[in-house]
């Protein structure tokens, strides 16, 4: 062994993970850092050549936004993070940690945002990505609207964006718009074509103010509806309120808060995703504890995540 | 005024439909769209707001269509 060169690599480079085994001898996957799936043309380019140079034939998009270089031999770690670092792009993370946010495509240019899911994500990577649980993997994705294109309610908190909307009969000229496009049916057509709108159904989705030729509907509150304990997998649990309207810079701080009860709860269960933990605890538990820092936007009652029947296993 | 008739047309062709009808017709002068019920109500008046048009009001004929009344806006 005398003569063999020794490798040398930066381990403080896997501390986060993103590192992850393949199949075959010395080789793995590089999982990328791209929170809320928005990715620079100029970075896009730079992971081209480095994927072109240390990686297989093709790169991986994987379902959580993450472009993964495949096929890297894990010699190159240190190439690989260095020239990525040139264009600014960095690794992501495995494991029992915070992993990077997924969301839409956020308000900017999508007509349907209500809220800048883009700029969540931004800031909760930026802020928490890679902090360790203790316990188990913890996802978080943000939906700029009820839509929920990114499934937030199965992940272990999800955002999704909203709009409380009010009404100005002054303005209004009983055109009939908001009606036709309320489709849960929270306004209805009344007395002189009036609109008439009942709390209840409504999913503050918003479409009645967008809608609007007067501006007569317009947002009374806006924030994010927080649904927690979610996950999918063998199990999957489906998410469920613990917020409405937080605002978008309070986010980071119930995360932080959410992460703290999970860290002190599951101490000792192992393994353990964080709707389990609910459902082990008492969904009351977590929302008591959530009270606490954010009296004004945590709901009055909430019920424990949802079991998925997936009709496999018993 | 202008009857531009979306019927039987869906999104997104029915709202670039609309857009080019409505390159034809003069600034403050009105419209009146035909829609299909379902997506294309729910999904066209809300594109031509954000465009800049001034919608005046819809109305659902017997027939089950509805027409949506506009006024064009500066390009």
């Amino acid at each position: 062994m005398s003569d063999a060169k020794q490798t040398k690599i930066d381990l403080g480079n896997l501390k986060a993970g993103g590192f992850i085994k393949e199949r075959g001898k010395d080789l793995f996957t590089v999982r990328l850092r791209v929170p809320g799936g928005r990715m620079s043309v100029s970075r896009l380019k730079k992971i081209a050549q480095v994927a072109e140079k240390y990686g297989g034939e093709f790169v991986h998009l994987s379902v959580r936004q993450s472009i993964e270089l495949i096929n890297v031999n894990y010699k190159n770690f240190d190439f690989v993070v260095e020239e990525l670092g040139e264009a600014a792009q960095k690794v992501a993370s495995c494991g029992a940690r915070v992993r990077v946010p997924v969301a839409c495509g956020g308000c900017e240019y999508n007509p349907n945002g209500l809220v800048d899911s883009q700029k969540s994500a931004l800031e909760v990577d930026e802020k928490l990505f890679g902090t360790t649980t203790g316990h188990h993997k913890f996802k978080v994705a943000f939906a700029g609207c009820p839509f929920d294109c990114p499934k937030s309610a199965t992940n272990d908190i999800g955002f999704q964006g909203a709009i409380y909307p009010q009404l100005d009969m002054q303005a209004c000229i009983s055109c009939g718009l908001c009606a036709k496009s309320c489709v849960p049916k929270a306004i209805v057509t009344g007395e002189d074509n009036k609109p008439v709108f009942s709390d209840a159904p409504c999913i503050w989705c918003g479409d009645c103010v967008k809608v609007c030729p007067t501006s007569a509907w317009s947002e009374a509150r806006r924030g994010y509806t927080v649904r927690i304990g979610g996950k999918w997998g063998r199990n999957p649990l489906v998410g469920t309120l613990f917020a409405t309207f937080l605002p978008e810079d309070k986010v980071v701080d119930f995360i932080a808060d959410v992460l703290e009860w999970y860290k002190l709860k599951a101490e000792g269960l192992g393994r353990i995703r964080l709707g389990d933990t609910i459902i082990k605890e008492g969904p009351q538990a977590l929302l008591d504890h959530l009270r606490i820092r954010f009296p004004e936007f945590t709901v009055a009652e909430t019920i424990a995540p949802q079991v998925i029947a997936t009709q496999v296993g018993k | 005024m202008q009857t531009i008739d979306l019927r039987g047309v869906s999104c997104p062709t029915n709202f670039v439909k609309a857009k080019l009808a409505l390159e034809e017709i003069e600034v403050g002068e009105t419209a009146q769209i035909l829609l299909d019920d379902g997506e294309p109500v729910k999904n066209v008046p809300r594109s031509l707001k954000a465009e800049g048009h001034k919608l005046i009001g819809l109305k659902q004929t017997d027939e089950g269509h509805y027409v949506l009344e506009l006024e064009k806006a500066e390009e």
